[in-house]
């Protein structure tokens, strides 16, 4: 019972990154209709980004976690402005061809500057965790929790309560009429690709002080993301939120109960057991557009 | 001159090993481009002819790799319920057959279950099933020994009854025998194609509603064509991993499957020749770069070169290389895009 309990706190941390990492990919399939296989470098970007704030910049732990969200922003409104605009009306598997190719170019970037070497970022939290009854959980990863819901919550308020998230959403539903409507479609791609891509790197700049930063580190959680966005329905934000701590929970009790070895495949015998059963996701209502 | 090309290719490759005077180092490079290429050829057959594009082609390859090596190795597992399994070893070309029943029957599961979703579902479901393989490889350590890699696996023997037998253990040798069945693979294709499945693989990629209307069975036809196009990449494996001689579970690592792609989409996709350019030069783009650069910064090229064909050549080497070829009719469109020099696009 003991281990149970501790295996649903670990699922809780988990599953809000990845949570983040669904939500940031589905956003950009479900408004652009785009397979972004840049996110899991996004992610490793994210990580390294916080690392070199931490180490290089001195900016401190709290300040250098914006600082990286914000850079994956710029960099995710740099792909979408360079390769993702000219490509605008092309069939999406030319479009999931060149961001492959993007994914490669840099994740090969980050390998050659900084190495293979796995680097640790240094966080301010004590090393004795916190002992709740027969559970025990580290700051540092509370800490990763809260932050990532409050991600969430703040995306959730920018697209339902805010003029961006009007359009994004009407750009979502009809891009046509969105632009008939005196809606900037163009803009909007560009900031929804960029919210998406600094909600990837939001996730690696907080799962990467809990594990270790290195450059292939993308590549799982690229994997996992369309896990996710799978699991709650191609384009569903809510799905890909419940999708994120779904996938969690799998990994969790699959690696506590099973095998630790078969962790990281929880989430593929998913994708493959939904796309047998259900195959527009868990939580489909009408047809989505998108 | 596209009837030519082919078998000029064909003769070139077929006189290469001479000029090269036996330079183990070209001659790997050009084994382990063959198999790739032929792995390419057979991700054609999905991406290129009906538009379904298949990212976890690499597992394929790999069980081919994986039955083929433990065919001819033999091996003993536990299964539980205290059934265990015992194999005692099997000639190697025994190994390249099963290699080729194994994946097939694989391209039918998959396809069974996948070619009930399109687009990027398609896409997922089949990374999904690479990834669950290559984690089956690495945990079953029984049977494949995990990360410690398959080794001593024996060299393919080919016999003629009444001529005696060959083993192949020399690089001119397995040059040899990869141009061999890749050329058959390419007749293969060509056969294929043209046939009446072929038209009907076409049409489902052209307008699958269309297609359907004229009684065409998706599913059917769909299934089929990956149960072929996983053979042959079973085949492609099973020839990696007699030659290689040691296998371990980084053969499904998805970068091979994106070199398979950037191979097919580079060479010209839906076109023969296509992936047979398309492999050779992106297979030796490494040896050319090799001297030059890091293997990072040539990952950094392969990426940027993938990028810069979309843009450029969208429909990839051939293709586009024959439309600047090819002399403009008068009357004509001045656009590359409005020739069709492919024989198989008639």
């Amino acid at each position: 019972m003991d281990q149970l309990l501790q295996h649903l706190v670990n699922t809780l941390i988990l599953g809000g990154t990845y949570a983040l990492l669904g939500i940031g990919l589905t956003l950009i399939f479900g408004i652009m209709n785009v397979v972004n296989f840049t996110h899991g470098a996004l992610y490793t970007m994210g990580a390294y980004l916080m690392y070199l704030a931490v180490t290089a910049l001195g900016l401190g732990f709290f300040l250098a976690l914006p600082a990286a969200i914000l850079g994956g922003l710029l960099l995710g409104a740099v792909i979408e402005f360079v390769l993702l605009r000219p490509l605008r009306g092309s069939d999406i598997d030319t479009t999931m061809l060149v961001m492959i190719g993007a994914g490669i170019v840099l994740q090969s970037g980050t390998l050659w500057i900084f190495g293979g070497v796995a680097k640790s970022v240094p966080t301010p939290f004590p090393d004795a965790p916190l002992h709740l009854g027969p559970v025990s959980v580290s700051w540092l990863r509370l800490f990763v929790l809260g932050a990532a819901l409050a991600l969430i919550g703040l995306t959730y308020a920018l697209i339902n309560r805010t003029r961006l998230g009007l359009a994004m959403r009407a750009t979502f539903q009809d891009h046509d009429t969105a632009a008939l409507m005196g809606v900037n479609v163009r803009l909007i791609y560009t900031a929804t690709f960029a919210i998406g891509s600094s909600l990837a790197a939001a996730a690696g700049a907080l799962l990467g002080p809990v594990y270790v930063v290195f450059p292939q580190m993308g590549g799982l959680a690229e994997l996992k993301a369309f896990a996710i966005v799978i699991l709650g329905g191609l384009g569903n934000i809510t799905g890909a939120a419940i999708g994120g701590f779904i996938l969690a929970l799998a990994e969790e009790l699959g690696a506590g109960y099973i095998s630790s070895g078969y962790r990281d495949a929880m989430g593929f015998l998913i994708i493959i057991a939904v796309l047998v059963f259900r195959p527009t996701g868990l939580f489909a209502r009408a047809e989505r557009i998108g | 001159m596209t009837r030519l090309l082919p078998l000029a290719l064909l003769a070139g490759l077929a006189l290469l090993p001479l000029g090269l005077d036996a330079n183990p180092y070209l001659l790997n490079a050009l084994i382990t481009t063959g198999i790739l290429t032929i792995g390419a050829m057979s991700l054609n057959l999905l991406l290129g002819f009906t538009g379904q594009l298949s990212l976890g082609h690499i597992a394929f390859f790999g069980i081919g790799a994986y039955v083929s090596a433990l065919t001819s190795l033999g091996f003993e597992v536990e299964l539980g319920f205290g059934i265990r399994v015992v194999h005692e070893p099997w000639p190697a070309a025994l190994g390249f057959l099963l290699a080729v029943v194994a994946a097939g029957l694989c391209g039918w599961l998959i396809g069974r279950l996948s070619f009930r979703v399109r687009g990027a579902y398609f896409v997922i479901v089949t990374i999904s099933f690479a990834e669950v393989v290559r984690l089956v490889a690495l945990n079953w350590v029984e049977l494949t020994q995990g990360p410690l890699a398959l080794t001593g696996i024996p060299a393919l023997t080919l016999g003629l009854p009444g001529l005696g037998s060959w083993t192949l253990r020399t690089k001119v040798q397995n040059y040899y025998l990869v141009l061999a069945v890749g050329t058959l693979c390419y007749l293969m294709i060509a056969r294929l194609v043209g046939s009446r499945f072929g038209r009907a693989m076409r049409g489902l990629k052209e307008n699958e509603s269309l297609a359907l209307s004229v009684g065409i069975n998706a599913t059917r036809t769909l299934t089929v064509a990956a149960v072929i196009s996983a053979a042959m990449a079973g085949a492609a494996g099973s020839l990696y991993a007699h030659y290689l001689r040691i296998i371990d579970p980084d053969v499904f690592l998805f970068a091979t499957t994106v070199t398979m792609v950037i191979m097919v989409v580079g060479g010209g996709k839906g076109t023969l020749m296509g992936p047979v350019v398309g492999g050779l030069v992106f297979g030796l783009l490494p040896v050319a770069l090799r001297p030059v650069m890091a293997p990072e910064a040539q990952w950094i090229v392969f990426g940027l070169v993938l990028i810069a064909i979309l843009f450029v050549m969208p429909r990839g080497l051939v293709p586009g290389l024959a439309g600047l070829l090819t002399p403009r009719r008068r009357g004509e469109a001045p656009t590359g895009s409005a020739i069709q020099p492919v024989e198989v696009r008639s």
